[in-house]
């Protein structure tokens, strides 16, 4: 089907693409991470020589043509390394989530039929560990983290140094069937496998060729003109798209550095200390970043406070202006520059952002006012619409056409199409080659022509061409009247207030819509500490007359903003709850990208659905949770069943329905 | 993890190297205590207590409040000198001595109440762990020359292998008077495995934690004994952390010992069941 070649200029795979950096600037750094409290870093020489020392171990421990090497830990230079070492011997690197549970790593492991792991340290090995007997094939695991593994069986277990010296060691034996392998590999050859969290049912794995991330990587670097000297941070899970396409994708292609830091909970400090230039973070990041800093400012003096909100406001209509090239009076201008010197400024550097040039955010709607913040901090924050199956880009923001209700115009390379249902379809270099081992998803989402459903209903805005996007296709139904449903739609405008940090709609079918809410610890928390409110558990502050309060006005004042729409306006909230426990991706109710599993909620909490839809005041409901080390354990609450005030003709309705 | 089976150990007399069912190895004695006997005035707070600790084992300390426990452990640490009995230190005696001429042989320690620089970044507290391994003179370390800037970077380095090992980087530069309980006891610990001792004595390091910070600590013990051989000597209070870290036992009751060997002898003891369920003593 596809030429095998790329494209005059374009090198056909990954290890090519390595191999011309080293050749173009072989000295500057291509890897830092921090360890031992110091940024060590690796010239991209340095890196192409121990992922050549990998390769070479992975051959001699027998790792064949089209393997599958699963990866497993959080970023970290070595990871990203082995990577490429898989690719460079012709086989294909499989990152898995370091945070999914033993069983759902099984899954994987399983269906892509893994010989060889590579863990990051003992926790990922233990979990490989407990489900061998439903993986036998597993030959070697590999690890780099040697730290509580010394006194395990050793049969088939290597530190990731030990393959190293070995590959070193068998450099004459091995070196020209190395070079023979790497030099198979063509643009059709598989570049990487990545399975999706799936909304629902089991994960798929979706397989992307070197084609598909070489052209969206080139494509997307160039759109927002990054550099070789741009900086990242590698922070988000390995196995997720994104963190592909940037810290391998785009980094190979323009040879930028990728920066990896020293533990999860070290991220904002080596963050500061980095100051990337190009950044990524999901809303959820940015959200609970902003929600810090304004508790901090609660806490400071009232000079300090009226500082920050002073200039702060004066920013806010002033920043965006400014980004987007527009014209801004002189006095304001002065106003700005010295609100940046005094507050703007000193903020941004506190939370590491001051050097970016380009920033994204994606994955899930972002509140207007939270997008706005950054915005007028001067930050060129932008949105983008993307999917594993699409190499990530199908649309983002060109630099001054940035708005918080549009996700873009299509990136390069990219066709869109809007199906008569509403439903996006789209067609790029970047779209995927197969579900693995599952040609059947593969025909009801990919057609012959390579045009791809999203599963995403949106349309595109007239005379901007920008899209937008209204929810989940196969989430948006009709209430019992008939009038729309967009359950995401409400969400997201309850998940703007600080307080609520996630919300689940009902009502397709229905009389009328109800909610589930999950408060957000830290911002409750902070507020209960202020209005003196004592509480010794989440599900205690989640159950507190007070909060019920709050969240009622949260939810009133949603319903009014609802209803000013009048497609949604059947979409207020006419009942809801506080849950009892946060949703979590360990108890599947989350994917591990953290987005709501609708079918498995419903089931979940079938008894409480049927309590708000009943009218009754209380209900108690038991429910399982499953802990971080996969035990299950019971919790049980009685919740209180809220009325939230309704607007307009759903007020009528309602009544009319009771 | 696997610390129950390590309670399984057999140690023979005549054999001086013993595997035990987890894979680690345990050498002949290092320390051994002969007849202590430490009185306070008219208190007798140890009563002619013996035994002996090997190379690279987990030995626990037991008993109820006011046995003699902490006082056994000032006795290993120097800081208390027994009227009767002697100290055996790798086959030779060893005179009295000060705290700090203990701590050069080897032997560091932690706290029952911990006792860190409050007002001192995590990473300065672990560094003052260094202390022993600085022979830069005052003036040296004044002109920042030569041997103090080496030494102090050698120090650095080992205090972040400490810290690394831990996980404690995010809280590298807080001062500890910032810190919950529980990360005290851990940064505790940094300071004492920083001197890179060979016997480690720990003092209560899970009083007071709940259950999530208890399983930390044991797991931080159980690694530090299995990545750098460290011998190990600890007082705890909570039974179910003794049996699970410890290869053998000593309980003591009333300053006197009642009991000594492997977690599960110990637990079929009658004078220790009785010790531990409060029988009238006569």
């Amino acid at each position: 089907m596809a030429q095998t070649d790329a494209p005059a200029g374009v090198p056909n795979s990954v290890p090519a693409l390595l191999a011309r950096n080293v050749a173009n600037f072989g000295s500057k750094p291509a890897y830092r991470e921090k360890e031992f409290g110091i940024w060590q870093s690796w010239s991209w020489a340095e890196a192409a020589e121990e992922i050549e020392a990998i390769a070479l171990g992975l051959l001699a421990l027998g790792v064949d043509r089209g393997d599958h090497v699963a990866i497993i830990g959080r970023n970290r230079p070595a990871l990203y390394w082995s990577m490429v070492a898989a690719q460079k011997v012709g086989a294909v690197p499989v990152p898995l989530y370091q945070d999914a549970v033993a069983e759902e790593m099984a899954y994987v492991l399983e269906h892509c039929f893994a010989r060889f792991v590579i863990c990051g340290d003992q926790e990922q090995v233990d979990k490989v560990l407990e489900v061998q007997e439903r993986v036998p094939q597993i030959e070697h695991i590999i690890y780099q983290d040697s730290r509580g593994l010394r006194k395990y069986d050793h049969s088939k277990l290597h530190s990731l140094t030990s393959v190293q010296a070995e590959g070193r060691g068998a450099q004459e034996r091995l070196g020209q069937e190395l070079a023979a392998r790497q030099a198979e590999l063509d643009f059709n050859s598989t570049c990487v496998m990545l399975y999706t969290s799936g909304t629902t049912g089991k994960p798929k794995g979706v397989v992307l060729s070197n084609r598909n991330i070489i052209m969206t990587a080139k494509a997307s670097s160039e759109f927002d003109g990054l550099r070789a000297d741009d900086e990242v941070l590698a922070y988000l899970p390995m196995a997720w798209v994104g963190d592909f396409i940037f810290s391998i994708g785009q980094a190979y292609w323009t040879g930028f550095c990728v920066n990896c830091p020293e533990s999860a909970e070290t991220m904002m400090t080596d963050l500061r200390e980095i100051g990337p230039t190009y950044y990524f973070a999901p809303p959820r990041v940015f959200e609970t970043l902003l929600t810090q800093v304004m508790i901090r400012m609660e806490d400071a003096g009232a000079f300090k406070r009226k500082m920050f909100h002073h200039f702060l406001e004066h920013a806010k209509t002033v920043g965006p202006q400014l980004l987007d090239g527009k014209q801004v009076g002189l006095v304001d201008r002065l106003k700005y520059a010295l609100g940046n010197f005094l507050v703007i400024g000193p903020l941004k550097n506190t939370l590491g952002l001051t050097r970016i040039r380009v920033g994204y955010t994606a994955g899930e709607a972002i509140g207007p006012e939270i997008f706005d913040f950054y915005r007028a901090l001067g930050i060129n924050l932008k949105q983008l619409y993307g999917q594993t199956e699409a190499s990530v880009f199908i649309t983002q923001q060109p630099d001054h056409e940035v708005r918080p209700d549009t996700v873009g115009v299509p990136s390069p390379g990219v066709e869109l199409r809007i199906a008569e249902n509403g439903e996006v379809f789209y067609r790029s270099p970047g779209v995927f080659v197969e579900y693995y081992k599952n040609s059947e998803a593969t025909a009801s989402t990919k057609d012959p022509e390579g045009w791809v459903a999203t599963g995403d209903a949106g349309f595109i805005e007239e005379g901007t061409g920008h899209l937008r996007i209204i929810d989940r296709a196969k989430d948006v139904g009709k209430m019992a009247d008939g009038s729309l449903f967009a359950p995401k739609y409400v969400e997201n405008k309850l998940k703007f207030f600080p307080n609520i940090l996630e919300a689940v709609v009902f009502g397709n079918g229905r009389d009328f819509c109800t909610a589930f809410i999950n408060i957000d610890l830290t911002a409750v928390g902070n507020w209960a500490e202020r209005n003196n409110i004592a509480y010794g558990s989440y599900q205690e502050l989640a159950g507190h007359e007070r909060v019920l309060a709050m969240i009622q006005s949260h939810v009133e004042e949603v319903n009014r903003s609802v209803a000013a729409d009048e497609m949604l306006s059947g979409c207020q909230v006419h009942r809801f709850l506080v849950l009892h426990k946060e949703l979590d991706a360990d108890d599947g109710e989350l994917t591990r990208t953290r987005k709501v599993r609708r079918r498995i909620i419903e089931e979940k909490f079938a008894d409480l659905i049927d309590a708000l839809y009943s009218g009754k005041a209380q209900q108690y409901t038991e429910t399982e949770v499953t802990y971080e080390d996969g035990r299950k354990g019971k919790i049980s609450a009685t919740l209180e069943l809220r009325d939230a005030m309704v607007v307009g003709a759903a007020a009528e309705t309602r009544v009319a329905a009771e | 993890m696997s610390g129950a089976q390590g309670g399984m150990a057999m140690h023979d007399a005549g054999q001086d190297v013993t595997v035990t069912a987890d894979g680690r190895t345990i050498g002949g004695v290092v320390m051994e205590m002969r007849n202590i006997t430490l009185r306070f005035g008219g208190v007798v707070a140890i009563k002619d207590i013996s035994f002996d600790i090997r190379e690279g084992e987990i030995r626990a300390i037991i008993g109820p409040n006011g046995a003699g426990k902490s006082s056994m452990l000032n006795v290993i640490s120097g800081f208390y000198h027994p009227q009767e009995g002697e100290v055996i230190y790798r086959g030779s005696k060893r005179p009295p001595m000060k705290p700090f001429q203990v701590a050069r042989q080897g032997i560091a320690r932690t706290f029952q109440n911990i006792a860190l620089f409050e007002g001192m970044t995590v990473l300065d507290n672990v560094m003052t762990g260094r202390l022993n391994h600085m022979k830069a003179t005052i003036l040296d370390q004044a002109i920042w020359w030569g041997k103090a800037q080496r030494e102090e970077v050698e120090n650095r380095r080992k205090a972040e292998e400490v810290i690394d090992f831990l996980e404690i980087q995010n809280i590298r530069k807080t001062p500890v008077g910032r810190l919950p309980y529980g990360l005290k006891k851990r940064v505790e610990l940094a300071r004492a495995l920083v001197a890179e001792p060979k016997i480690l004595l720990l003092d209560e390091p899970m009083a007071g934690m709940n259950v999530e910070e208890k399983e930390d600590m044991s797991r931080f013990i159980l690694d530090v004994n299995d990545e750098f051989g460290t011998t190990i000597v600890l007082i705890e209070h909570d039974m179910g952390v003794v049996m699970d870290l410890s290869d053998r036992v000593v309980v003591m009751d009333y300053g006197k010992k009642i009991g000594d060997g492997t977690p599960d002898e110990v637990r079929r003891n009658q004078e220790v069941i009785d010790a531990y369920l409060g029988v009238a003593h006569d």
